[in-house]
């Protein structure tokens, strides 16, 4: 979400010089661009991993040789449907505002007996390295598709990641004194072809959350919310926060609270 | 030298290859896997690729169509599609003229088959795609340029 | 150790469409890792099809497929309930056949 200001530049040079034949062109491209992703959309490979996020949900793993059939993802032990939509939000037992990630790795850790950093290891994959993370959360974001994204954030826990969220959305930062707002907080901007959502509004924000996790054809992986979100902060020249940072649950609960009455489609699959 | 080398990897890996699926039984007499045509995957220009795939010089033609988007959003997955009405098709390929090397893949199509194959591919940068198809025993081609685009953040 | 196919079949006015989506690497030979060492090409050279045990597609792919590959193709004929085998084997002697029944 947030656009390294480097590539910023090197890309308003290029809009630049392709100004004028690029506007001309825009409804066409755009069309052109809207075939691409119709085209990819009828057979995502994340749904080779959707199949194996099922395996290993049911499978007995770990030092407690347990399934994660039990995992409560909020909405009561094993009940995952619709589950992903209503995340993060404020768990009872942990006392904390947990998103679908940092949930799930509390489950592998108190039901199956895993040790945290055994989990969070692999907490994307890589080519040749596959990542058990990356698999059940497509699953269980699957398990979401077509229910409407409801996170209200008025449990006081909530309110209070939803507003850190919003700070951290409007806050410049970083070397290069830049937010997430300055690329995805006005209407209409993009660099060079690529359409920045404004995230500020229910359209844009559920039109950014709805996908995912969302298989990326650029990487050849599924993403999930956490590896989108701590990318951008790399991407922005921030210090990149820690995988299952309250900073990242922050910007997710604000993000979805902002998406709230979306319709979800996941496994999403994009560029 | 290193030319060399890879060679003799690639030698030995195809014969350890045939024997590990001849021990597997997935190699069956009847079964009539051709060997995977290496010097049509291994040629750089797309003249050469027709020369392997023993294409000649394919005649252009209305009836073959290449579907595909105009822009591709990234290169590393590229919807594209061969349909054809001519005639007993035997076989279909797909190449692409800028890739370093130009055949993507080859389709042999039984009888029964339609000539009617769908699958995405590698672009490293815009570039002619090809359709290439084998009908009555002659070749024809058809062509259509996609552009590949850079997103906004390498991201 | 590959991972399993998705198969999907189904028969129309008599044709059957088949899409098949394969869990591969397909890396070309050519990246380099963070190291800079050259990655080895790795990547599904022969895949074929089968309606029942009849033979309905078989191709070669080269590295430059895409990663975990796509196919669809279809056929005349195919009966509700008739199994579609796929078939596939890499440069590296790995191989993997799965199967669906037409719906």
């Amino acid at each position: 979400m947030i656009q390294g200001l480097i590539k910023t530049l090197a890309g308003a040079a290029v809009a630049g010089l392709f100004a004028g034949p690029l506007l001309a062109q825009d409804s066409k491209v755009s069309d052109e661009i809207a075939k691409y992703r119709e085209a990819l959309a009828d057979g995502n490979p994340a749904d080779l991993l959707e199949v194996k996020g099922e395996g290993l949900w049911s499978e007995k793993r770990g030092p407690k040789n347990t399934s994660l059939e039990q995992c409560d993802m909020g909405l009561g032990p094993g009940k995952l449907e619709g589950a992903y939509a209503q995340l993060p939000k404020y768990f009872k037992d942990t006392n904390k505002v947990m998103d679908v990630e940092s949930r799930l790795v509390h489950c592998m850790v108190t039901l199956q007996g895993f040790k945290p950093e055994e989990v969070t290891r692999n907490w994307y994959s890589k080519p040749g390295t596959e990542s058990d993370i990356e698999a059940l959360v497509t699953f269980i974001g699957a398990k979401s598709n077509g229910v409407k994204i409801n996170v209200p954030a008025t449990h006081p826990a909530e309110a209070k990641m939803a507003k850190m969220g919003e700070y951290i959305f409007y806050r410049r930062s970083g070397p290069q004194d830049f937010s997430c707002s300055i690329c995805h907080g006005q209407e209409g901007k993009r660099i060079r072809l690529q359409e920045l959502g404004n995230l500020t509004t229910k359209d844009g924000a559920g039109f950014a959350m709805k996908t995912w996790p969302s298989y990326r054809v650029s990487q050849g992986a599924v993403w999930t919310m956490q590896r989108r979100l701590i990318d951008c902060m790399r991407q922005a020249r921030w210090p990149e926060p820690n995988y299952l940072a309250d900073s990242i649950i922050a910007l997710e609960t604000y993000l979805q609270k902002t998406a709230t009455g979306t319709v979800m489609e996941t496994p999403g699959i994009k560029r | 030298m290193n030319n060399q080398r890879r060679n003799v990897l690639k030698a030995g890996s195809g014969a350890a290859l045939m024997s590990v699926l001849a021990a597997a039984g997935i190699i069956t007499p009847g079964m009539a896997l051709a060997d995977w045509n290496k010097t049509a995957f291994d040629a750089k220009s797309m003249a050469d690729t027709l020369k392997a795939l023993g294409a000649g010089a394919p005649a252009d033609s209305k009836d073959v169509q290449v579907t595909g988007p105009d822009i591709a959003e990234n290169g590393a997955v590229v919807p594209v599609g061969v349909s054809s009405t001519l005639p007993n098709i035997t076989m279909v390929a797909i190449l692409v003229e800028k890739n370093p090397n130009a055949l993507a893949a080859t389709f042999v199509l039984p009888e029964g088959t339609e000539a009617n194959v769908q699958t995405r591919i590698k672009m490293g940068q815009t570039s002619n795609i090809y359709a290439l198809v084998k009908s009555d025993g002659k070749f024809f081609m058809a062509t259509k340029e996609i552009k590949v685009t850079l997103g906004g953040c390498g991201g | 150790m590959a991972n399993p196919m998705k198969i999907r079949a189904a028969n129309k006015d008599g044709v059957t469409e088949v899409k098949v989506l394969i869990s591969h690497e397909m890396e070309t030979g050519q990246r380099k890792d963070a190291a800079g060492a050259l990655v080895p090409a790795w990547f599904i050279t022969e895949l074929t099809a089968k309606h029942n045990d009849k033979l309905v597609l078989s191709s070669e792919f080269g590295p430059s497929v895409s990663k975990n590959p796509y196919l669809a193709f279809r056929f005349k004929g195919g009966a509700k309930g008739d199994k579609i085998i796929v078939s596939w084997k890499d440069n590296k002697g790995d191989s993997r056949t799965d199967e669906a029944a037409i719906g």
